[in-house]
């Protein structure tokens, strides 16, 4: 992330003085960032150390005590989460949790009901179910396979965090936050996750990874941001960042533990 | 040697609904069959009966009015203890406008229709925001209240109600208009749930975060629900004032909560066939049992407790099972 | 007339309180919402009034066992028909609403209905303070609900069980890994609800008679009070308790007996548009939905 970049275009989204506490402990504290056009921002830091508050700040999930966000210079700070994704910012969850009733494409009907598709395609979106088969196949559903159609329920978690994954996409967001999205996947499942992300940027969609797996997320990532107790202790490039001795710390002192 | 019980989706059937490919009229007549009993039965029959028995065939479909408007809020997870509200809202609002404009039942039953519809959904807008067993304690306790309210107040009648109101011009009127009503909107709903909009209302009460965060303003799709369910126990209120002639307290009375619940847990939740078929059941058994008095009740009350812990899943999804699946014994080795 | 206000204002606020004390408790631990509740209440009043009148059990023997019955018949409640079913809280709700609706319409149907069905008040009399009248029953009432809610406050705050059931409350799946039995847990929450419904009951219905109606009446007094206190919090219960009364008693002295009603229905439908989860609920944002 060069100084000249953020300069030269706004950036699309702008935290600043982020604060979040929940009954006296402090989610996130004081927390500024900015994050331009077309870039991957990973977002580390050891457990509890506010990263998924983050992304429920962001995408409306809950309020923050004080602070601004801004997207596209827009103030979209305490908006309720259907009115953050109209403005195109979307989100995987951690914890995936699909309509296990419902064949796998079938779970991207509701995302594709959305009223931002519908006012992006102008309300010629054609078949739903047949998008719906598109964007699995972008995912790695093998087309043609009977695992489109399968309930989400039977699916292996590798194949739920693609689906997830696409319910995210299935909005055309301009950001997407992926929230640990590799977490509990075997190494040759993320790295066929890998290029899609990849194609995601290539494709100009600016995101943000909150991510354990640091190998993975640094040959991705244009910048990097640590976080530990709400605080922000480092950001900038991914071999710059692991130098710091704050944040040695903080990850060596928790794992060592 | 065990023995298992394996079921297998007959190949009419998935034929019909994974391929769409129906290759002779006996396949044709398997798809229609089932949806052509409740029309022929409902609307072939009733003419047939008895003045007695029309009577009860009227007051069946209020009750399954009724529950398939709770089964309709069900499907986006909102339990209504009070259906009564939207049942005493209808009929007062179609008994004052008859009463106190002199409209006739062509016009205020769907005035009353639309505007009990839109009164419930205002009332009930701020409990959509809260977990689901608010929206039950609220329901409960809103027609009790509003029918303290109608004591206390002594408006709309008071006690004695709006008496002396327009009827139907005959009985085969009101059972034709009720029983075409009770059609169109089962398989009106029914169409509903299987659409992409009603994917999204089951999403909402299967995991709403997912929902909301696919851009959908749940509140709003929940609000839309209540209307449709409101709409609908508003017009069987509506209908029941012009029956009987009558609009007061009672309309506000707990059987008209209890019956459609018991109806609908026992027929069968979430496909709207089990609640007709749950009404059609109770109610004749009521009518059948009216010389035990309050052990009517008790009755319903048990059937629910049963249903609900024993056999969740009702009598239709049982019967449906039985037409679209082969059962048969394997050994497991 | 303000002193007496004052005075039948405070019994009426503890007579909601008691009311709506064990279906607060029983959510409260283990989030079950038992619409039996005012099925107990009265089913607490006629065993009451069957051990003392058909059995001829002492006043103080017969009013205990009526608390144990309805401790039992929490237990029973739960461990048959709410365990089967945990976890899904609509599913709980129906299968409480209508095991309450056929217990209370069973006692309609084997005709316990008539002024002769009251229960005895502890002591006869009534004292004067200033110029106002008020028998020793209300007096007793107002103790009682001042001493319960200081017992259950000791209870869960200074007792090895009531901290466990704090546990629970706070995060089931966690205390489990403390060696806490959640099923056991549910049950004692339920036996202890039932047995405060049993203990409004003997307490409050010696006003009256004892009435199946009065079964629907407390269920949904106690729903108005968690309602507008907000469901699982003890403090909101006292306060919704206190406003609700008070403002009731001066309806019913300064304006018309018949409004009484209303000021529940007011005070609901305020509190649904100003703060919908109730005044002092401690459900987060996103709980709230669903």
């Amino acid at each position: 992330m060069g100084g000249r970049d953020m300069t030269a275009q706004a950036p699309l989204l702008r935290v600043s003085n982020l604060t979040k506490t929940f009954g006296g402990v402090t989610a996130v504290s004081n927390l500024d960032f900015e994050l331009p056009e077309g870039k991957l921002l990973g977002v580390i830091g050891p457990n509890g150390s506010g990263k998924t508050t983050l992304v429920n700040l962001i995408t409306g999930f809950t309020r923050p005590v004080a602070g601004r966000i801004e997207f596209r210079g827009r103030d979209v700070t305490g908006w309720p989460p259907h009115r953050v994704v109209g403005e195109g910012i979307s989100r995987t969850f951690q914890m995936v949790r699909p309509f296990y009733q419902l064949p796998a494409y079938k779970n991207l009907i509701v995302p594709l009901y959305s009223p931002r598709v519908k006012k992006l395609t102008g309300g010629r979106y054609g078949d739903r179910s047949a998008v719906a088969l598109d964007l699995l196949e972008e995912v790695g559903f093998e087309r043609d396979a009977y695992v489109s159609y399968k309930k989400a329920g039977a699916l292996p978690q590798g194949y739920l965090k693609r689906l997830e994954l696409a319910k995210a996409m299935a909005l055309r967001p301009d950001l997407i936050i992926l929230d640990e999205l590799f977490s509990g996947l075997s190494l040759a499942e993320v790295a066929s996750i890998v290029p899609i992300i990849e194609k995601l940027k290539h494709q100009g969609k600016t995101i943000i990874m909150i991510e354990h797996r640091l190998k993975e997320l640094f040959r991705i990532a244009d910048g990097v941001l640590v976080l530990n107790y709400g605080r922000k202790i480092a950001e900038g490039l991914a071999a710059e960042v692991m130098k710091s001795p704050a944040v040695r710390d903080a990850y060596l002192g928790s794992e060592g533990d | 040697m065990k023995k298992r019980k394996e079921r297998i989706d007959r190949g009419i059937k998935v034929r019909a609904q994974d391929i769409f490919a129906l290759t002779s009229y006996r396949e044709m007549l398997y798809l229609l069959v089932p949806g052509a009993i409740p029309v022929v039965g409902l609307l072939c029959f009733a003419p047939m009966l008895s003045n007695y028995w029309r009577e009860v065939i009227i007051s069946t479909a209020i009750y399954a009015l009724l529950a398939i408007s709770w089964d309709m809020l069900m499907c986006a997870g909102l339990l209504s203890l009070g259906q009564s509200l939207f049942f005493g809202i209808g009929s007062y609002l179609a008994g004052s406008l008859n009463h106190y404009l002199g409209l006739p039942p062509i016009l205020t039953i769907p005035l009353a229709t639309i505007g009990g519809g839109l009164i419930c959904t205002l009332l009930l807008l701020p409990v959509l925001r809260l977990r689901g067993i608010y929206f039950a304690m609220v329901t409960l306790v809103l027609p009790l209240m509003l029918s303290r309210l109608v004591e206390a107040t002594r408006i709309l009648g008071g006690t004695e109600g709006l008496t002396g109101l327009t009827p139907f011009p005959n009985q085969l009127t009101a059972v034709f208009l009720i029983q075409i009503v009770l059609l169109v909107t089962l398989f009106g709903f029914r169409r509903i749930k299987g659409s992409d909009y009603g994917l999204v209302i089951t999403g909402i009460s299967d995991n709403d975060r997912s929902v909301m965060s696919a851009g959908i303003n749940i509140q709003w799709y929940k609000a839309q629900v209540v209307f449709l369910g409101a709409s609908v126990g508003s017009f069987a209120g509506a209908f029941g004032t012009h029956m009987d002639m009558f609009a007061g307290m009672p309309g506000f009375a707990l059987d008209y909560s209890i019956m459609p619940v018991a109806a609908a847990v026992v027929g069968g939740v979430g496909t709207f066939f089990g609640p007709l078929i749950g009404a059609f059941i109770l109610v004749p058994l009521s009518e059948a049992l009216r010389a035990l008095g309050a052990l009517r009740i008790v009755f319903y009350g048990l059937f629910l407790v049963i249903f609900v812990v024993g056999i969740p899943e009702g009598i239709f999804p049982y019967i449906q099972r039985k037409y679209q699946q082969v059962e048969r014994w394997v050994d497991v080795t | 007339m303000l002193l007496g206000t004052l005075i039948y204002g405070f019994v009426n606020s503890a007579i909601l309180a008691l009311l709506a004390m064990g279906f607060n408790l029983t959510f409260g631990i283990s989030g079950v919402a038992n619409f039996a509740y005012g099925a107990v209440y009265i089913f607490s009043g006629f065993s009451a009034w069957i051990f003392l009148n058909t059995l001829g059990f002492p006043y103080v023997v017969a009013v205990l066992a009526a608390i144990l019955l309805a401790g039992l018949m929490g237990l029973a409640i739960y461990f048959g028909v709410i365990l089967r079913i945990k976890g899904m809280p609509l599913s709980e709700v129906m299968a409480t609403f209508g095991l309450g609706l056929a217990i209370m319409e069973l006692f309609r149907y084997f005709d316990f209905v008539g002024f002769r069905y009251t229960l005895p008040v502890f002591f006869d009399g009534s004292l004067s303070i200033g110029d106002v009248y008020i028998d020793y029953q209300r007096i007793i009432i107002g103790l009682i609900a001042v001493g319960l809610t200081a017992a259950l406050y000791l209870f869960t705050n200074h007792t090895r069980t009531g901290l466990a059931l704090r546990a629970i409350a706070q995060d089931e799946r966690s205390a489990l890994t403390f060696g806490i039995d959640p099923d056991l847990v549910g049950g004692l929450s339920m036996a202890i609800g039932c047995a405060l419904a049993a203990i409004a009951a003997v307490v409050i219905l010696p006003l009256g008679t004892i009435a199946v109606e009065g079964g629907y009446e407390v269920l949904i007094n106690a729903l108005a009070v968690c309602i507008v206190g907000g469901l699982g919090s003890t403090v909101g219960i006292l306060v919704a308790s206190v406003l609700i009364g008070y403002s009731q008693t001066f309806t019913a002295n300064y304006l018309e007996p018949h409004w009484m009603m209303l000021v529940s229905l007011i005070a609901i439908a305020i509190v649904l548009v100003v703060k919908p989860s109730g005044l002092f609920s401690h459900q987060k944002e996103l709980e709230e939905r669903i």
